[in-house]
């Protein structure tokens, strides 16, 4: 006899019914009853209202029907909270009960009853099976903490249950060490830079172990919680490597995956120039080939992860191209990010083969592929300059097929094809006009209207071609119009004496009876520039354009790094920041790039702060640092007096920033004469605020048993920049355009042989993040915000140009200069 | 119709009803021809997976592990397929009680747990626990190191039967130069032995004879290497000893692939000729390029024909020919085909005099076949010691398939 049963009742006062067999007298009854709430429930149907009936089936011996009763519990709790407290007594008892299954099914289901009111009585029995001996019942426990932490986290704090987590780490049993990562992983999720995890070289060490020996769920927990370790040096770094290149080989492509983002990430950290350094990166290649074998939904994870990697490091898979050939049967999302990675990996040494396949895609049938495939082809002509004729007459035999969107996609490649190559393919330009009146796709229109324009001396009725499109002007889409505004500027431009007319004509549409601004603004400028300046005019209109770049939709070098750190996951997939998924997406999150922080973070060199002599022996050297979040004040104290010192204590006067020690000076032992002692104070800027000058003055005492000294020093203001400094690039626009010119600031930063990528890790290492970067006209422009701990944000715009050999001309020629927008603004 | 047969809310982070959404969305990009795995709305993530019918979605609102979750939804399928033969509409509504019961031992709180089906089935039956009975104890096996196999297995007769599978991937283009060709091979244990036996398996490995300094001449490289849970990773890393305590009945032990360049074993040639509003001639030779003792079965040669063609006619040298009208496709079986020779096919179509000029997908030729007792790589497998404490005698039993895995034959046509 079958379940199905079940679902088929549907009478009127089924409710009442059920009401009536929830409280028969015999078991088997009401086991059956139980089981047809659970299905109504299953379809969709309120059965809240039977909560005691179900409730008062609880306490059973039938473990099928505790599981159903509990089910129950867990979807009408949160409607009836006074009534799941009828439940905790219940849950009490289950949690104390000798069989394991009850104690785990007990506390498992605890945890998803979300009614705040209740969960204190659940922190005994939790506590209890946290500690149980059945392996079983505590790695159960592990995930209630994550769930109770979601309902009440200070509840959960204040209990001591993120000590008793930690504790599992070092369990020993590898399923609840991997629960337990896996809990606290997603807590941490909720607490930035808390270091909740505790990872050191111990823990990291237990991991390592655990990792050979639990499932491979927990695998995937312990890998991608590592992947959030730092490493202290590159020996670690290569050690953990050698641990986790084992997975793999691992049949779960999940569990490769988050290998994979281990090593991606840890390869940062080692010396390009070592042979281990090689030999890891042939590892890498050849498992991400396989998951391309595995099921469509795992390929398509598989290769837009392997789009980013492509992006990071292209020597990876160069020799692989072969594999992202497009099959026949391929879905269609697979085949799009074959294509994509295809181009990125083409290259003079496999052209004609990645040529001879996009001809064959750019003649099947499905129109985006296609339309892609030919795209393809202008980029490949782009990017591999030696393949530029080829994929040219490709395009052309393409043309010479008449399909409609094939030729409007191919035309508008050519003319990127033009731009890059400038006066190398005219000749073709006869063959293209001939298909001018099949273009009706806005792009194709002013890709057309383009070629013409700029070749309009080449060509001997462009006068007529651009006439043609004129008739419809109001009906053309605002690029066709502006294309077509300039384009018939630059022809009268080159025959002034037989378009006057046709310039007219474009002139006052565009001015006169267009209410589009932008096409108006461009109207008047050429007006204006033609009849009072031709000479400018021509200059203006007929420059020399910038060229395109070779490589287009890269993704900025900063989120590109990020992703790499999130290999497998959802903005991998996505190629989204990782916290445009937090919820309300403008939360706190963890940047992943400070734990490459704090790897590279430089300690500058202590400083003497106090000398001995001025201090009746007492000599305090120092420096400050920010780390995971906050800020310290590391300190050497040296004792050069010739008797002991005790009763240290260290106090701030007020400051620009509010900055004063969260914790007395750790030093707890007699400071012996010629003895020296290192610490670290941590700080906070929750103190009095009072402005200095300069405003990073911060004046300091310092007692011992012999007197009270007084020194002061300057904290460099990057220790003030927060983590979570990276504006939403909106927020960036609209703030930039609002703050105030006198607010403004500009300096030059010299001497600095740094490429615009470099600079922007760089500063990021420092909480200062990129925004968005663009070219222009040979320029990078880097755009760059960051937060201080008061909260006044700093946006940045940072100009990297080809620098003057004359003007820093000493060593290099490459040099660069920088020029610094900053603005301050304060909310 | 459609409707959602069974959910399971696990974190209470994503309302249920915004399941609702999800159908007319994956329709939506469906025929905007964008259609993808993961699906956004909101703040709310649909990954999915098809299995016949049904669809099994997950829904998140954080940026989850997503090569974790399909790896999962697979998983859902396999445990279920195993639980109730068919995964299929009625097996869940027939058996909703357990399926929730599996949904919670399955994940907890977004965390997937306990998933191999063999120790679930120990726990977790389709009759009803009953909690006087013993089993309904956790058993031990699903926390311990070793969570595939249980304690305490018993057979009269302890023997292991090894399937060396290899599907052969070939892409050719029209003009007859291969485009891409390489080798997935599988490993498949069938192991009935008692207790907990430990098991070691030596394939002629070119990383192992190089290490080993053994002749290289008669040994395979494998591009990359997948083991089942089972196998200790480090120590194959460390000195490539595939090592391991094998699960109980039928499973994968490993996967490999071999980049070489394989020679297409049944090698394929076509002329499609198409003569508009009249007819379309079709000849296909196939040749076997494979040793003469050696026989592919069941091979399958499927040649797509335009949509709008009639009246076929066929003509074959061996095997025969049949049109499948709903496929746009002729298939051509042969039951058993030697090595070296060569077959001939030819087909005649009718072409109606007003054709439709919808441009019609060029779909490649398609082989199908088996060749029993050999292997294209040469892989072999050169022994098979089973250790168990009690000290039984146990026989390994080897078998080598070659088979086509994604063989296409692009057409000129």
């Amino acid at each position: 006899m079958t379940d199905s049963k079940y679902f088929t009742t549907n009478k009127k006062g089924e409710i009442f019914e059920l009401k009536a067999e929830l409280n028969n007298e015999k078991k088997e009854k009401r086991k059956e009853a139980v089981k047809k709430v659970i299905a109504a429930m299953t379809v969709g149907k309120d059965v809240s209202s039977l909560f005691p009936d179900v409730v008062n089936c609880m306490q059973t011996d039938n473990l099928e029907l505790k599981k159903l009763v509990y089910l129950y519990l867990m979807n009408y709790a949160k409607s009836q909270p006074d009534m799941a407290i009828m439940a905790v007594n219940s849950f009490v008892k289950d949690c104390e009960d000798p069989n394991p299954l009850i104690r785990a099914l007990a506390v498992r289901t605890m945890g998803c009853i979300r009614v705040d009111k209740i969960t204190e009585y659940l922190c005994e029995p939790l506590r209890k099976c946290l500690k149980d001996e059945d392996p079983y019942v505590r790695k159960t426990a592990a995930v209630c903490v994550a769930k109770l932490h979601d309902i009440n986290a200070q509840m959960v704090e204040d209990q001591g249950f993120l000590d008793s987590l930690r504790d599992l780490i070092a369990d020993s049993n590898p399923m609840v060490v991997a629960n337990a990562v896996a809990a606290l992983s997603e807590i941490s999720e909720s607490h930035p830079n808390s270091n909740l995890l505790d990872l050191n070289p111990q823990n990291i060490n237990k991991l390592l172990t655990a990792l050979n020996e639990c499932t491979e769920w927990g695998q995937i927990f312990i890998l991608d919680c590592l992947s959030n370790y730092n490493p202290k040096d590159e020996r670690e770094a290569q050690s953990i490597c050698e641990r986790v290149t084992p997975r793999l080989s691992h049949a779960n492509s999940a569990v490769v995956l988050s290998a994979v983002k281990v090593l991606m990430k840890f390869l940062e950290l080692l010396p390009k120039d070592s042979d281990y350094y090689g030999t890891l990166l042939k590892k890498l290649s050849p498992p991400l080939v396989t998951l391309l074998s595995g099921e469509p939904e795992v390929q398509y994870v598989a290769l837009r992860n392997i789009n980013l990697i492509v992006q990071k490091r292209p020597e990876i898979l160069k020799q692989e191209i072969k594999v992202f050939f497009v099959k026949y049967n391929d879905p269609i999302y697979v085949k799009l990010e074959k294509l994509d990675i295809m181009i990125r990996l083409a290259s003079q040494a496999n052209i004609a083969q990645v040529l001879a396949e996009l001809k064959e895609y750019a003649t099947e049938v499905d129109v985006d592929f296609v339309r892609k495939a030919v795209r393809a082809i202008g980029r490949c002509a782009i990017k591999v300059e030696q393949s530029a004729e080829r994929c040219v007459s490709t395009l052309l035999d393409l043309i010479q097929t008449k399909v409609n969107y094939v030729v409007q996609e191919a035309i508008v490649v050519i003319r990127d094809i033009f731009r890059k190559y400038p006066n190398k393919y005219e000749s073709i330009i006869a063959t293209l006009c001939e298909n001018l009146d099949s273009l009706d796709e806005p792009d194709a229109r002013a890709a057309m209207i383009w070629i013409v324009g700029e070749y309009a001396e080449r060509i001997d009725n462009a006068d007529e071609l651009l006439e043609s499109f004129l008739e419809g002007f109001h009906d053309e889409s605002t690029q066709v119009q502006l294309t077509l505004l300039t384009a018939i500027v630059k022809l009268f431009l080159k025959k002034p004496s037989e378009t006057q007319e046709l310039v007219q004509q474009v002139l006052s549409l565009a001015t006169q009876d267009s209410d589009n601004p932008d096409l108006r603004d461009r109207g008047y400028i050429y007006w204006r520039l033609l009849s009072t300046d031709p000479v400018t005019a021509k200059e203006v209109v007929l420059s020399e354009k910038p060229l395109i770049s070779e490589e287009t939709d890269l993704i900025e070098p900063t989120l590109l790094d990020e992703l790499i750190c999130h290999i497998g996951s959802l903005a991998s997939v996505y190629h989204k920041p990782p916290n445009a998924f937090v919820e309300g997406s403008h939360g706190i999150h963890q940047h992943s790039a400070d734990q490459f922080a704090i790897m590279k973070q430089y300690f500058s060199v202590l400083q003497v702060w106090l000398p001995a002599t001025k201090a009746k022996g007492l000599e305090i050297a120092g420096t400050f640092s920010r780390r995971q979040g906050h800020m310290y004040m590391d300190m050497t104290f040296i004792n050069k007096a010739l008797q002991h010192m005790t009763d240290f204590a260290i106090q701030f006067n007020k400051n620009s920033f509010g900055v004063i020690p969260t914790t007395p000076l750790p030093i707890h032992t007699p400071l012996m004469p010629n003895q020296s002692i290192d610490i670290s104070l941590p700080l906070s800027t929750i103190g009095p605020v009072m402005k200095m000058d300069p405003l990073n003055n911060l004046q300091v005492a310092v007692k011992n048993i012999i007197d009270v000294f007084y020194f002061s020093c300057l904290i460099p203001l990057n220790i003030f920049f927060v983590e979570d400094g990276k504006m939403e690039r909106q927020v960036f626009l609209v703030t930039w355009k609002d703050i105030p010119n006198e607010n403004e600031l500009q300096y030059q930063i010299k001497e600095c042989h740094l490429n615009a990528d470099t600079v922007s890790g760089k500063l990021q290492n420092n909480n200062i993040f990129t925004i968005a970067k663009r070219n222009v006209e040979g320029q990078d422009m880097l755009y760059q915000s960051l937060k201080l701990t008061n909260g006044i944000w700093i946006l940045a715009e940072l100009r990297i140009q080809p620098g003057n050999p004359n003007y820093t001309g000493k060593k290099k020629t490459n040099a660069t200069a920088f020029s610094y927008k900053l603005m301050v603004h304060i909310f | 119709s459609v409707f959602v047969l069974i959910c399971r809310n696990y974190k209470g982070d994503v309302d249920m009803a915004e399941i609702d959404h999800f159908l007319p969305l994956l329709l939506q990009q469906e025929e905007e021809g964008l259609l993808s795995p993961a699906i956004t709305r909101g703040n709310v993530h649909f990954l999915w997976i098809k299995h016949s019918n049904l669809y099994l979605v997950a829904t998140t609102n954080k940026n989850s592990n997503a090569a974790l979750v399909y790896a999962f939804l697979y998983k859902l399928v396999e445990v279920f397929t195993e639980y109730f033969k068919e995964l299929e509409e009625e097996s869940i509504q027939d058996n909703f009680v357990v399926v929730y019961e599996l949904l919670d031992e399955l994940m907890d709180f977004g965390f997937p747990q306990t998933t191999d089906s063999k120790i679930l089935q120990e726990y977790i039956t389709q009759e009803g626990n009953k909690l006087e009975v013993a089993k309904s104890k956790v058993p031990t096996t699903v926390t311990n190191a070793v969570s595939w196999r249980s304690e305490g297995i018993k057979y009269k007769k302890n023997e292991v039967f090894i399937d060396v599978i290899e599907s052969i991937n070939v892409l050719v283009n029209a003009n007859g130069s291969v485009m891409s060709s390489d080798i997935v091979g599988s490993i498949k244990l069938k192991t009935m032995l008692s207790g907990m036996p430990e098991l070691r398996l030596g394939l002629n490995d070119r990383v192992l004879f190089t290490l080993t300094g053994r002749d290289k001449g008669k040994s395979v490289a494998m591009e990359d290497v997948k083991f089942h849970q089972c196998v200790r990773l480090s120590r194959f890393e460390n000195d490539r000893t595939i090592s391991f305590i094998p699960p109980d009945g039928e499973s994968e032990l490993m996967s490999y692939r071999i980049n070489t360049h394989v020679k297409p074993l049944i090698w394929i040639e076509s002329v499609i000729e198409r003569f508009s509003h009249s007819r379309v001639e079709i000849m296909v030779k196939a040749k076997g390029q494979f040793k003469k003792q050696s026989v592919a079965n069941n091979v399958e040669i499927k040649v797509p024909v335009p949509s709008d063609a009639d009246s076929p006619k066929f003509k074959t040298s061996t095997g025969h020919a049949k049109y499948v009208p709903e496929k746009n496709l002729v298939v051509w079986t042969i039951k058993s085909f030697p090595g070296g020779k060569e077959f001939l096919m030819r087909a005649h179509f009718g072409l109606p005099s007003v054709e439709n000029d919808e441009k019609e997908a060029k779909p490649p030729i398609t082989v199908k076949f088996e060749i029993p007792y050999f292997t294209v790589s040469g892989i072999q497998v050169r022994y098979m010691k089973i250790i168990e404490k009690s000290g039984y005698q146990a026989l390994p039993w080897v078998r080598y398939i070659t088979q086509s895995g994604d063989y296409q034959l692009r057409t000129n046509s």
